[in-house]
């Protein structure tokens, strides 16, 4: 039980969806491509996250189904894309599986944040083994959204607590032997930085608690990105192909 | 007789009508649905009718009848909660399923039984020889007429309960025997009276009969089948139309006009938009009969955490953010963890609230349960709390000691506070 001072606590910067106070920083620039159906939705990030000079961020592009969405991030090539689960022509997987090349792009590759109004298991799961690179929800501020931005440019991962519960969850203790023991099974100490993102902790929050640097945080984070994407246990492929979105 | 006082019951009861009853039911469920109908235990409707059996067999056509005329329903007796389409229970893991019945093992016996009552009362009765002849063909009718209806029961609660897939054969089997006991009965019949000689002739005749009816009356009856599941389908199209027309009606509606009432109002939109959203994304998401009603009272954990997180969210206009990993169902001892864990959140948003969303995190591990809330407020130290605010110490602290678990309070070092409470669960797992 320590005291806590009036020196460190910093209410303000409260931040519900995980990521560490990394923001734009000066100098910083991000392109970025929003793919969404709702065009007041569209509108509202363009008005939040788009002052470039603020924030960094420069809106490329917009999109508001998949056959445009390729088209307009195949030409635009942008670093970064927001993209939107459901969407008409075959929701945000579609753009995904036919953007594929792009993300594995050796020199430039194009990345995916999801956003959705769903906070359903199927969707969020479904997109992260689309590949998306992290999953927000649309409540998100403004700032969070910026911060997750500049992280997925990086190629880190970004975990909202909703996230990090659903794949706890997936990664439960079954007595199912795991078929391929690297990718079926979480280690302790991404369980511990799951958890603590579950519990609504900064990365840099975590780096605190468990005695090690944000960066080996983020890269736990990684980790447990690419075994979400790449295992084959059942719970997931279930949430995964509950609205055929794989 | 029907006089009889029902069952007294905590809530008015709609008028009843005679059902037969689908659960528990040994052949037609006839028996059952009278009981509950009449308001008397199962057993003496059952011996009465056995009693009629002995009275030249007149108790086997009254079952007959009220099986043939009376509709298959629910309830019956045991009417201690509201009949319900589908019995579910909750399995060790909190998921609700529903419980497909056992096999039919009431059946069997029922049917021995039937067959001791029908030895004895073979025995007892003085008929002549002839009409005692044909006795055993008209047994046979009737169980292969019993097989078929009671068949036909099946097929017609399958569509009401999700009955772990029965493999077809059965279902097959059951009726082809059936109607082979029929055959087997009839024939018998016929072969009694002495016209086994025609027996050829007629049955040739009776299937060109059979025959004949299929073609002129088969396409008919195939396109009233397929006319009544199509009407089926838009009536259930159309209910759910109505459904959703309804409750975006009542609530989404009300909320939206609520919202420009109070425009300047910034924390009252938030509370009213936050509400809304959780009660559309339960009603939109959530399976069928899983804490849709507001009334009914949480079983689980995961429901228990949530409906608290959101009657906090309502109170104090502070939006929590609820995650859940695993989930167990409900005992005293959670139950106790729950109501600390609410006032936890309660402390959450009215002291912290300010630093933005309360974030509630629940996970089951095996027979631990692990709560935590967590703000982002300016923090707070137990010691400097007066000893005359029982809050923490008490109703959250105490509590959970009381109960056999730990609670821990610890400020976060970049702000706010955090609550960790844990419980393991009570020794029987369910």
């Amino acid at each position: 039980m320590s005291d806590p001072t009036e020196a460190n606590s910093t209410a303000g910067s409260a931040e519900a969806a995980g990521p560490a106070e990394s923001g734009g920083g000066p100098g910083r620039r991000v392109r970025v491509v929003l793919v969404d159906d709702h065009r007041m939705f569209r509108t509202g990030v363009q008005a939040e996250i788009g002052q470039t000079e603020q924030t960094g961020v420069e809106v490329v592009g917009e999109a508001a189904d998949v056959d445009q969405a390729v088209t307009v991030i195949t030409a635009t090539r942008p670093e970064v894309v927001l993209l939107d689960v459901h969407l008409p022509g075959g929701g945000g997987v579609e753009v995904l599986r036919r953007c594929a090349p792009l993300m594995a792009d050796a020199e430039q590759p194009v990345r995916f944040l999801a956003l959705s109004v769903s906070d359903a298991a199927e969707d969020v799961i479904g997109v992260i083994r689309g590949g998306a690179r992290g999953y927000v929800t649309k409540t998100i501020t403004g700032t969070d959204l910026v911060d997750s931005v500049f992280r997925v440019q990086e190629g880190d991962a970004v975990f909202s607590p909703r996230l990090a519960g659903f794949v706890l969850d997936a990664f439960a203790s079954t007595d199912a032997p795991p078929v391929d023991e690297d990718l079926d099974r979480l280690t302790q100490r991404e369980r511990e930085v799951l958890r603590l993102i579950a519990r609504g902790y900064a990365y840099k929050e975590i780096a605190k608690q468990l005695f090690i640097s944000v960066k080996t945080v983020e890269s736990h984070v990684s980790a447990v990105l690419r075994k979400l994407q790449l295992s084959n246990r059942h719970e997931l492929t279930r949430w995964a192909t509950a609205r055929r979105l794989v | 007789m029907s006089e009889a006082a029902a069952a007294p019951l905590a809530e008015p009861r709609p008028p009843r009508k005679l059902y037969r009853s689908s659960d528990g039911r040994w052949l037609g469920g006839v028996a059952r649905g009278l009981a509950g109908h009449l308001g008397l235990p199962v057993i003496w409707v059952r011996l009465v009718f056995v009693g009629l059996f002995m009275a030249d067999g007149l108790g086997a056509l009254l079952y007959a009848a009220f099986w043939f005329f009376v509709p298959l329903g629910v309830g019956g007796v045991e009417a201690q909660k509201p009949p319900s389409l589908v019995s579910s229970e909750t399995s060790p893991d909190g998921r609700r399923r529903l419980v497909a019945r056992r096999p039919d093992k009431g059946q069997m016996v029922a049917l021995l039984l039937m067959v001791v009552v029908a030895m004895v009362f073979v025995g007892n009765v003085n008929l002549s020889g002839a009409a005692r002849a044909y006795l055993w063909p008209t047994v046979l009718v009737g169980a292969g007429v019993a097989l078929v209806w009671r068949q036909a029961d099946n097929a017609r609660r399958a569509r009401w309960v999700e009955v772990g897939r029965r493999r077809r054969t059965v279902t097959l089997l059951r009726s082809v025997g059936g109607v082979l006991l029929v055959t087997a009965g009839v024939s018998g019949i016929f072969v009694l009276q002495g016209s086994a000689a025609h027996l050829g002739s007629v049955l040739q005749a009776a299937l060109a009969v059979l025959v004949g009816i299929t073609l002129l009356a088969g396409p008919y009856l195939v396109r009233m089948t397929q006319d009544l599941s199509e009407e089926r389908l838009m009536r259930i199209r159309a209910q759910e139309r109505a459904e959703v027309a309804a409750h975006v009606h009542d609530s989404v509606l009300h909320t939206l006009t609520l919202i420009q009432r109070n425009a300047e109002n910034a924390n009252e939109v938030r509370r009213l938009a936050r509400a809304q959203e959780r009660d559309l994304r339960t009603w939109l998401y959530k399976p069928e009969g899983t804490g849709k009603d507001e009334a009914d009272e949480p079983t689980t954990l995961a429901d228990a955490v949530r409906r608290n997180a959101a009657e906090v969210e309502d109170k104090h206009g502070v939006p929590i953010e609820v995650v859940v990993v695993g989930d167990c169902p409900l005992d005293e001892r959670i139950a106790a963890q729950m109501q600390a864990a609410r006032e936890a959140m309660v402390n959450a948003a009215k002291y912290g609230g300010e630093g933005g969303a309360v974030q509630v995190y629940a996970e089951v591990e095996g027979k631990t349960v692990f709560v935590s809330v967590r703000d982002r407020g300016p923090g707070f130290d137990l010691d400097s709390i007066p000893a005359d605010r029982m809050g923490v110490r008490e109703s959250i602290i105490g509590r959970m000691e009381r109960n056999g678990g730990t609670a821990r309070l610890r400020a976060v070092p970049d702000g706010g506070t955090e609550v960790e409470l844990e419980m393991e669960r009570a020794e029987k797992t369910s």
